[in-house]
């Protein structure tokens, strides 16, 4: 049995009890949407792009811990960064809730997402944020889902 | 309760097992039921004695296999009183059957302007076929909201500016998967009636759960999944009035449901193989009949006490005993199905965390987003009792739900 506490680590908690940059951004110039027709999770989240960097960003929604807190966790982290930037620590947030290995680099409070790995029918909670606010960040004006279209 | 229901947990021997480290309490009926090991030997025994295919061949096996198969039209027939065998259809599924009836029936009767009729609780499974339809033929959707609060009940005051002489058809669900809401079938049927509609009952969640007999209910169509009431899966039945089967066209085109074919034009077999093109589902068909005489020999008014029973106490204990909880649905007179909403708990992490526990829930939105909206939800957490689920079993539930309240709270 897994222990849940790997899944709910103490940093998800925090930030699904308290989301960062959870608000709308009055100074957004891309907007990207995500949601999971299959639980009916819906996230919203704005960033002010400036040249290719994400200047700013927040996030506003109805959804479980797991993809509350991994998209909070998310704006702390791609503050400031390009995208080409935020696309590599997306690589590394996307590795560590498939297998739950780290990717070489430090990933601090983002390690905390490592649990989700053991809960495959978690993961898509987890990734639908970082998916919504990298279209969005990319220009890709579709909505997000985590299912296929055809669905 | 008679003595059927004695040893009633051993009948299931998927009960039997540890999930996470805990005995497996099954609360997730509503989705599907468990089968108990007559259904399971139906189908084996089918596979390993009888397998041939129905209706056109004279060797031993093919007239053995035809036989069964048209024996358990005769044995659905009789678990829903119908007239005769003929008004039963084997489908997929309820969503196979309302599909059947939004296309054979409905391409051929709307017009621009009429009115189908539906509820605010309906499954997307008895949305969408309509909504097909309704943008196929130029026909309006209409609702019957229900009341204001979570019991989820209709408002029937509602019923007569709802349900006038242009409503073509009013489909509506008998047993709310969502709510438990248990709708006054009889009644709705008896008021379409009078407006010269017809009616389809979604009663997914009522055959095999509550007595049920379509004469006396009065509907035109009643669509009925398998898999819901101890059958196989991806089997099902539809039942309609013979007179308006027979004037349907057929739904889909192939072998076994024609009379005549020439290269140009096909002449079409009466009702049922009219609607049962192909080789049909035979295996869980004989074994969906094994599972009628299964709910008989228990009863289904015993059925329906023993879930509303558990339903009335889980209701009460989750109320009483969980912190921060809002339990949806109306408080008596429902069916196995206690939906509710964990304040501060996301209804995945409920059933991750229950899971856990060795308890199966269902989270999410059952398939009815708006019903959801107008509840201000987004998702919940859903617990669904059934035949053999215990008062036991609650405490489990109970002891989980007040875990993770804790835990969140932290």
């Amino acid at each position: 049995m897994q222990d849940l506490t790997d899944l709910y680590q103490s940093v998800i908690l925090d930030h699904n009890r308290r989301p960062r940059n959870y608000s709308v951004l009055p100074t957004a110039n891309r907007v990207g949407s995500g949601n999971n027709p299959m639980c009916g999770d819906q996230m919203t989240v704005y960033v002010k792009l400036e040249g290719d960097r994400i200047a700013d960003l927040s996030f506003q929604g109805s959804g479980c811990a797991i993809s509350k807190a991994s998209t909070s966790l998310m704006t702390v982290n791609l503050k400031g960064k390009t995208i080409a930037e935020a696309e590599a620590i997306y690589a590394g947030v996307h590795k560590l809730v498939t297998t739950g290995t780290v990717a070489e680099d430090d990933m601090s409070d983002l390690a905390a997402l490592a649990g989700v790995h053991q809960f495959p029918a978690r993961i898509k909670c987890a990734t639908l944020g970082w998916h919504a606010a990298l279209n969005a960040a990319k220009g890709d004006a579709q909505p997000v889902t985590t299912e296929k279209p055809s669905d | 309760m008679n003595a059927a229901w004695k040893n009633i947990r051993a009948d299931f021997p998927i009960l039997d097992q540890q999930v996470n480290g805990h005995p497996l309490v099954y609360l997730d009926n509503a989705a599907t039921t468990q089968k108990p090991q007559c259904v399971i030997d139906a189908l084996t025994n089918y596979y390993r004695k009888d397998n041939a295919n129905v209706h056109r061949g004279i060797h031993t096996l093919s007239m053995r296999a035809t036989s069964a198969y048209e024996a358990a039209r005769e044995r659905a027939a009789k678990f829903l009183n119908a007239a005769e065998p003929g008004e039963i259809i084997f489908t997929a599924g309820t969503t196979d059957g309302i599909n059947l009836v939004a296309n054979a029936w409905g391409d051929e009767n709307l017009k621009p302007g009429d009115v189908i009729l539906l509820t605010e609780m309906e499954h997307h499974s008895n949305m969408v076929p309509w909504q097909l339809l309704a943008r196929r033929t130029g026909a309006k959707l209409r609702y019957l909201p229900i009341v204001a609060g979570d019991t989820g009940l209709l408002d029937l005051t509602q019923l007569d500016k709802v349900l006038t002489p242009d409503v073509k058809i009013f489909a509506f669900i008998h047993v709310s998967n969502t709510l438990g809401v248990i709708n006054p079938a009889a009644e709705l049927c008896a008021a379409a009636k009078k407006v010269g509609a017809l009616t389809l009952v979604d009663a997914a969640q009522s055959t095999g759960h509550l007595p049920l007999d379509v004469r006396t209910m009065g509907c035109d169509f009643l669509a009925v999944s398998g898999h819901k009431m101890c059958g196989p899966t991806g089997v099902g039945l539809l039942y309609g009035r013979k007179a308006l089967l027979d004037a349907m066209p057929p739904y889909r085109g192939g072998g076994s449901m024609i009379s005549s074919v020439e290269y140009f034009e096909s002449k079409w077999a009466p009702a049922p193989a009219k609607f049962e093109a192909g080789t049909p589902n035979i295996a869980d068909v004989i074994a969906l009949a094994r599972a009628m005489d299964y709910l008989d020999d228990l009863g289904r008014e015993a059925i329906a006490q023993h879930d509303e029973k558990l339903a009335a106490v889980a209701y009460a204990r989750l109320q009483a005993e969980v912190p921060g909880i809002r339990v949806l649905g109306p408080a008596h007179h429902r069916s196995g199905v206690v939906s509710f909403d964990l304040k501060g708990v996301h209804a995945h992490d409920v059933v991750t965390m229950a899971d856990q526990e060795g308890v199966a829930l269902r989270g999410g939105h059952h398939c009815n987003q708006p019903l959801m909206k107008k509840l201000g939800l987004s998702s919940t957490s859903r617990a669904s009792f059934y035949l053999y689920n215990t008062e036991a079993e609650i405490d489990r539930l109970v002891a989980t739900l007040q875990k993770i309240s804790k835990f969140f709270a932290g």
